[in-house]
């Protein structure tokens, strides 16, 4: 009974707060660890990109969706970075079984991204993420301002005029 | 528990009351159902609810360098062969903790998961759609004293199964981790060249002796050390694992142990592993290799824990994770008890306006991996020491567990049309790996041989909309015979898809030619997705870690329902 009461608590009082928050809608990047592709631990809460937009995908070397979307963006990337000054996070999710596939897939593919590896999801589990790929929009302050989950071609046009509108503020 | 939950929401509190910066929440949740029906051509299992609903919500609200999280699950009751091990039943909390986020220190109060190294001693982790969650529920401290060092700590019982919340196991799990960045560490003495990481975890159970007739070690450790080496496109990496005397349900079956032994008891030895990779690549070429052996390796928290319980380390299959529909028949999985593997990758791009590349370029990914079976040195006198083998490493056995080639040629013809063409050579032994199942839900006997052809293609229509299929084949003599799959799909981007597919046995001889259809449709709105699917699922497995789950076969509508926020 005193465990309902408790449980019950907990979940009212989770409630009210996320209620309380829902008009200021700003939501930066947690702080968790993840690896760069050199090895080096590296604080997601410092992901930035001098005031300029930024976008977070969750990927995986095994997720055809996740590859095609990264490939196509590639095919374009130059131009948006160009234009909008915009740069690209892409975060691994493999684990042991297939992180050592990460770096060769990257140069054989010619990313320009930055890459880093979240080899147990914790960034994943902190961002809410259910499943790969999951893209995130984030603006020149820190703030995520857009999400997809999944990918189907031409989605990548949809996130360039959010980045444009963005970019045009 | 009520101590832990009062403890949790006094913490919530203060998080809530006392920190200044601003407040952020954020989450996920998942619903999926299931609908049922009766199928008896294919043995399809319908539960005595005919109905299966499951899902969960994840609650993270963080405020400056606090953060406390919560999951509540729910199971009324879990989808058909959702876990095999322990029950996952009712609804309640699932995990619960608070963090203390600080610039060298961070401390987690509560469930938390984490990995050491590879995984090879430690990595307790979740897979919610497979059904895995080894959460630990105790305490766990980071500490960053200074550039280039980071040590872990952490002590706790590990989830075992959920009913109406989630409930750990018997046993306890202890750990320390510690990792240099030689570069930063010894930055002042001497400049090295490339990166250098070096790494040493120790990890030790304890669970109390219940039997009057073993000596079983209440606490058994285990210690790994591992290097990592990379400079500009070489990359090393290594790990030794080394598990102190551990007899568990699971080594049991390293040695056929005579009925007049006790059988289930487990053979009284240590394990060990190596697991070593290295690659190269530069822009349009990459090359992997990678070598690993297993003996006597689970490490469960639980003395008496079936094969898909209470794991503590992760030992990965060797082989490639394939997503071609028809691959999935046969996937390996790791054998903990002892194996040695290789597996080679190759990644090439021929060049674009090269007279193979075409205007685009052309991507070429070659792999093979082979798996054997080990051949341990027994140990006489199994009655009086009950240690029956010598678990070394890199031993040779006769049978090969597993062994595949696989190569994927992709390429773009012109801005409209992009085609892939795969091709897949399986060697699979049944009796060791349990992964084929036939039309009664039962596994299928010997080893299997089998090839796999796939096409797929990736056609561009007008703005947004996108079609893409994939034909194809696998043959083999074993186990169903010839089967023969088509799949397409249907996307008007960002928000629809539609999908139809189907698996066709039509090489079965010895009996039905099933078909196995599946259509699906769905809607995606930023972080949020609901997708339809109806139809019939085969027989098969899920594998992953260590770790399988036998999925029966069924037929029925699922409704599912993910959302980001």
């Amino acid at each position: 009974m005193i465990r309902k009461l408790i449980l019950t608590f907990t979940a009212f009082s989770l409630l009210l707060f996320a209620h309380a928050q829902e008009n200021s809608n700003t939501s930066s990047i947690p702080s968790t660890n993840v690896k760069s592709l050199e090895g080096k631990t590296f604080d997601t809460a410092n992901f930035s990109n001098d005031g300029n937009p930024m976008i977070i995908n969750f990927w995986a070397t095994w997720c055809s969706p996740c590859k095609k979307e990264l490939n196509n963006i590639a095919e374009v990337y130059e131009d948006w970075v160009d234009e909008t000054g915009v740069k690209l996070v892409a975060v691994s999710i493999d684990d042991a079984r297939s992180q050592s596939r990460v770096l060769p897939y990257i140069n054989g593919s010619s990313w320009e991204y930055e890459v880093y590896i979240d080899e147990n999801q914790d960034f994943k589990r902190a961002m809410g993420v259910n499943n790969v790929p999951h893209t995130f929009l984030v603006d020149g302050a820190g703030n995520i301002v857009y999400s997809h989950n999944n990918y189907a071609p031409g989605d990548e046009n949809e996130l360039y005029e959010k980045i444009l509108s963005l970019s045009n503020q | 528990m009520k101590k832990l939950l009062l403890t949790h929401c006094l913490l919530l509190w203060a998080v809530l009351g006392f920190a200044q910066d601003e407040l952020q929440v954020r989450g996920n949740f998942s619903i999926e159902g299931q609908y049922y029906q009766q199928d008896s051509a294919i043995s399809a299992v319908v539960p005595d609810e005919q109905v299966a609903l499951q899902g969960f919500g994840n609650i993270i609200l963080t405020k400056g360098k606090f953060e406390t999280g919560v999951r509540f699950e729910t199971y009324v009751p879990a989808f058909v062969g959702y876990p095999a091990g322990a029950a996952w039943d009712g609804t309640g909390l699932g995990y619960r903790y608070a963090k203390y986020n600080g610039d060298k220190i961070e401390i987690t109060v509560g469930n938390f998961y984490e990995q050491f190294g590879s995984g090879l001693i430690l990595r307790t982790w979740e897979d919610r759609g497979l059904g895995v969650d080894y959460a630990l529920d105790g305490i766990r401290v980071v500490a960053r004293p200074a550039d280039g060092i980071t040590l872990k700590g952490l002590y706790g019982k590990q989830r075992f199964n959920f009913d109406d919340g989630f409930q750990n196991g018997d046993g306890i799990v202890r750990g320390a981790d510690a990792e240099f960045h030689l570069n930063q560490l010894l930055d002042s003495i001497i400049n090295l060249n490339g990166q250098w990481f070096i790494g040493g975890s120790f990890v030790s159970k304890y669970e109390r002796n219940r039997s009057a007739a073993f000596d079983f070690p209440e606490n058994v450790g285990a210690g790994s050390v591992r290097l990592r080496y990379q400079q500009g496109g070489f990359q090393f990496s290594g790990e030794y694992a080394h598990i102190s005397q551990n007899p568990t349900k699971m080594n049991s079956q390293i040695v056929d142990i005579p009925d007049s032994l006790s059988p289930s008891t487990g053979i009284f030895q240590f394990g060990q592993a190596l697991q070593a990779t290295t690659s190269y690549s530069r822009k349009g070429f990459g090359v992997s290799l990678t070598a690993s052996s297993l003996a006597n390796m689970a490490f469960q928290s639980q003395r008496g824990a079936d094969a898909f319980d209470s794991w503590i380390n992760y030992l990965p299959p060797t082989s490639v994770l394939q997503t071609t529909l028809l691959a999935q028949f046969y996937p390996y999985a790791t054998q903990p008890n002892g194996e040695t593997s290789f597996r080679g990758d190759l990644f090439y791009t021929i060049p674009k306006k090269s007279l193979l590349g075409g205007k685009y370029g052309t991507k070429i990914v070659v792999s093979y991996t082979h798996v054997q079976a080990p051949d341990f040195p027994e140990v006489p006198g199994f009655d009086e020491n009950r240690e029956g083998v010598q678990p070394k490493l890199f031993t040779w056995g006769d049978d090969t567990y597993y062994a595949d080639f696989n190569a994927k040629i992709t390429k773009k013809i012109s801005k409209k049309f992009k085609g892939s063409l795969f091709y897949m050579n399986i060697q699979y032994d049944n009796d060791v790996i349990l992964g084929a199942y036939d039309y009664e839900n039962v596994a299928a006997k010997g080893k299997i041989y089998a090839d796999l052809i796939a096409f797929e293609g990736d056609i561009r229509l007008k703005k947004g909309h996108n079609f893409r299929f994939e034909l194809q084949a696998l043959f083999t003599d074993q186990h169903l015979q010839d089967w023969f799959a088509v799949v397409t799909e249907y996307t008007i981007s960002p928000h629809y898809f539609f999908s139809a597919v189907n698996q066709y046995n039509f090489g079965n001889a010895d009996g039905d030619k099933f078909n196995f259809p599946v259509v699906s449709a769905g809607y995606i709105d930023g972080g949020n997705r609901i997708s339809l699917s109806y139809g019939r699922q085969r027989a098969g497995v899920f594998c992953v870690g260590g770790v399988c789950r036998v999925v029966p076969a069924s037929n029925g509508l699922t409704v599912t329902l993910t959302s980001s926020f």
